[in-house]
């Protein structure tokens, strides 16, 4: 069973809009790419997509109550929603330094959660709502 | 009372007062880039006045990649961005002062800025380089009918609730706009868990790139509707939902294309503004387009010794122009200060055909033997597709860039050569937007 897939290409500004025609996993063939990385991007979309998930951290004694972070290297697309998931119930402690590893291996993907900034400590104890 | 009175004078009357080279308003990406070009430019009494706790402006909200592909040629996040340029600053011991704000920039460079650790303190400056980046505009420039529950947010404020505080706004968000705050805050709202029922464009087509659409949106199955707009909003103490309806080719609604989305929470992602309060009252003059100061390319404004740069100049899509930018103000301001700067006897004036919204500098004042290229920055009016931006004088091609897509949400750049510039027909550049077959 044939069926055509668009893919839009987002390796610049131009954004082709790519038909792939595939059958049962396989690419037969592919078409509206404008360029060489174009093509590349359309397979591997098709094949594996994946992204850097960006996403924050709940921080225990910083000058701000998150710290952002994210995926030091793309994890599979359909992992996103459920990575997230897991890191709502991490909690680090201030200090964190840019590129500390929060979490070593998210979703059993083998790639690690690095904080994306410096969150120093807060000099004085937060203040308790209320 | 008279008492207190006589207090506050006698403070105004022990007010701090200093001296210095170079005061920049902003602790930005844009007034990092300038403080640190200016220094390397043989500049060190520098100070920053920043009235956040910390440096790095907007870039510390935004926690997504996608920056410094341009002058890192890496992927790098906001933050990881704007923590290069904050350790560059602090290894090159520019004063640094946080959570404080300036009130005040006077057309003769004196600069009033206030904090509780010094109360005020009146600056006296050689130079000034603004560099205080822009506002998103709120519900107050849109004049949508309803009347004024919780839960209307600007993308950006949102973004800063989710990122930094760890709020979220809302559980059922509309997002008004499709510029790419909004469209990074639809994904950000998806994953941290709430529903994102669609974003809205008044416009034919989105004001975001492509990569933002189809990351962001596609992804996750949210819809981007164009030609639509929400011409109600329901709820009183909250957000209850919105009528959307079509818009025509004036942007005016259709009758009959209503329809209600229920929502609790409105997100805003309608354009930024410049944000030059400081400015005006300095005597700057604006741009009736980009909303910020009319400057040349050394990025001095009509104020002498006051210059600007980054989003208070003209919104960028990508900071890593901000830089690129910010870069010339700082070094411009710091050649001036070394009094290395010659000026033009006439300026070289540069204007656009209407194909093209703006274009950044205005003009060409000085001649600087040490300075290759000049860059211009421009946006056309509308997508175009298969165009040459041509720039010539007196009828004489100079020099052209050839753009596949041109998009109004995409800055273009063309680089005028400095030997170019040493035989004009006419003190005139003029850039204009020409179809390939016609080039």
């Amino acid at each position: 069973m044939t069926e055509t897939i668009t893919i839009t290409c987002i390796r610049c500004p131009v954004g082709c809009d790519i038909d792939l025609e595939v059958e049962d996993g396989e690419i037969l063939s592919m078409e509206g790419a404008g360029c060489i990385q174009g093509e590349d991007y359309a397979r591997e979309e098709y094949r594996n997509p994946t992204r850097v998930l960006p996403t924050t951290v709940r921080v225990k004694g910083g000058v701000l109550p998150y710290v952002p972070v994210k995926t030091a290297e793309p994890i599979p697309k359909g992992e996103l929603e459920a990575a997230v998931e897991e890191l709502a119930t991490v909690e680090v402690e201030a200090p964190i330094e840019l590129g500390d590893v929060i979490v070593e291996d998210i979703r059993g993907t083998g790639v690690a959660i690095v904080a994306t900034r410096d969150l120093p400590a807060a000099e004085e104890e937060p203040v308790a709502a209320d | 009372m008279t008492e207190s009175r006589q207090a506050v004078t006698g403070d105004l009357d022990a007010m701090r007062r200093e001296e210095h080279d170079l005061v920049v308003v902003g602790g930005g990406p844009a007034g990092l880039g300038a403080a640190q070009a200016a220094y390397d430019e043989g500049v060190d009494d520098i100070v920053i006045l920043e009235r956040d706790f910390e440096l790095g402006g907007i870039l510390q909200q935004c926690v997504h990649p996608g920056f410094g592909l341009e002058y890192f040629e890496e992927e790098l996040t906001g933050p990881e961005y704007a923590q290069q340029f904050i350790e560059n600053v602090a290894e090159r011991g520019v004063d640094i002062r946080l959570d404080t704000m300036v009130l005040e920039v006077t057309h003769d460079r004196t600069v009033y800025a206030v904090n509780d650790e010094d109360g005020v303190t009146e600056i006296d400056a050689e130079k000034v380089i603004l560099a205080m980046g822009c506002r998103e505009r709120t519900r107050d420039a849109l004049d949508i009918p309803g009347s004024r529950p919780a839960g209307i947010f600007t993308a950006g404020t949102a973004q800063r609730l989710i990122n930094m505080e760890g709020k979220l706004p809302g559980e059922k968000a509309v997002i008004l706009g499709s510029g790419d705050v909004g469209l990074i805050m639809a994904r950000h709202m998806h994953l941290e868990g709430a529903e994102v029922e669609a974003v809205l464009e008044i416009m034919p087509y989105t004001g975001g790139i492509t990569r933002n659409v189809v990351q962001c949106l596609e992804d996750f199955d949210i819809p981007l509707r164009t030609q639509q707009t929400i011409t109600e909003i329901h709820g009183n103490d909250r957000v209850e939902g919105v009528t959307v309806q079509e818009v025509d080719e004036d942007f005016e609604p259709i009758p009959g294309t209503e329809y209600e989305i229920e929502c609790d929470t409105i997100l805003l992602s309608v354009g930024l503004i410049p944000e030059n309060e400081l400015s005006i009252d300095a005597g700057v003059e604006l741009h009736s387009v980009t909303g910020g100061p009319i400057v040349d390319e050394t990025r001095e404004t009509n104020v002498e010794d006051i210059y600007a740069c980054g989003n208070v100049l003209h919104v960028h899509d990508v900071v890593d122009w901000v830089t690129e930018e910010s870069m010339i103000a700082g070094r411009s301001a710091a050649r001036s200060l070394q009094d290395r700067v010659e000026t033009r006897e006439e300026p070289i004036e540069i204007e656009s055909t209407e194909k093209l919204r703006y274009v950044v500098p205005d003009r060409i004042s000085t001649v600087d033997p040490d300075r290759e290229e000049i860059p211009l920055y421009m946006r056309v009016h509308a997508p175009m597709e298969e165009v040459f931006v041509t720039l010539s004088s007196g009828g004489e091609q100079l020099a052209r860039t050839f753009e596949r897509r041109a998009e109004p949400g995409e800055m273009i750049t063309l680089n005028v050569d400095s030997e170019t510039l040493a035989e004009l027909p006419e003190p005139r550049l003029e850039l204009d937007v020409v179809q390939r077959e016609e080039a």
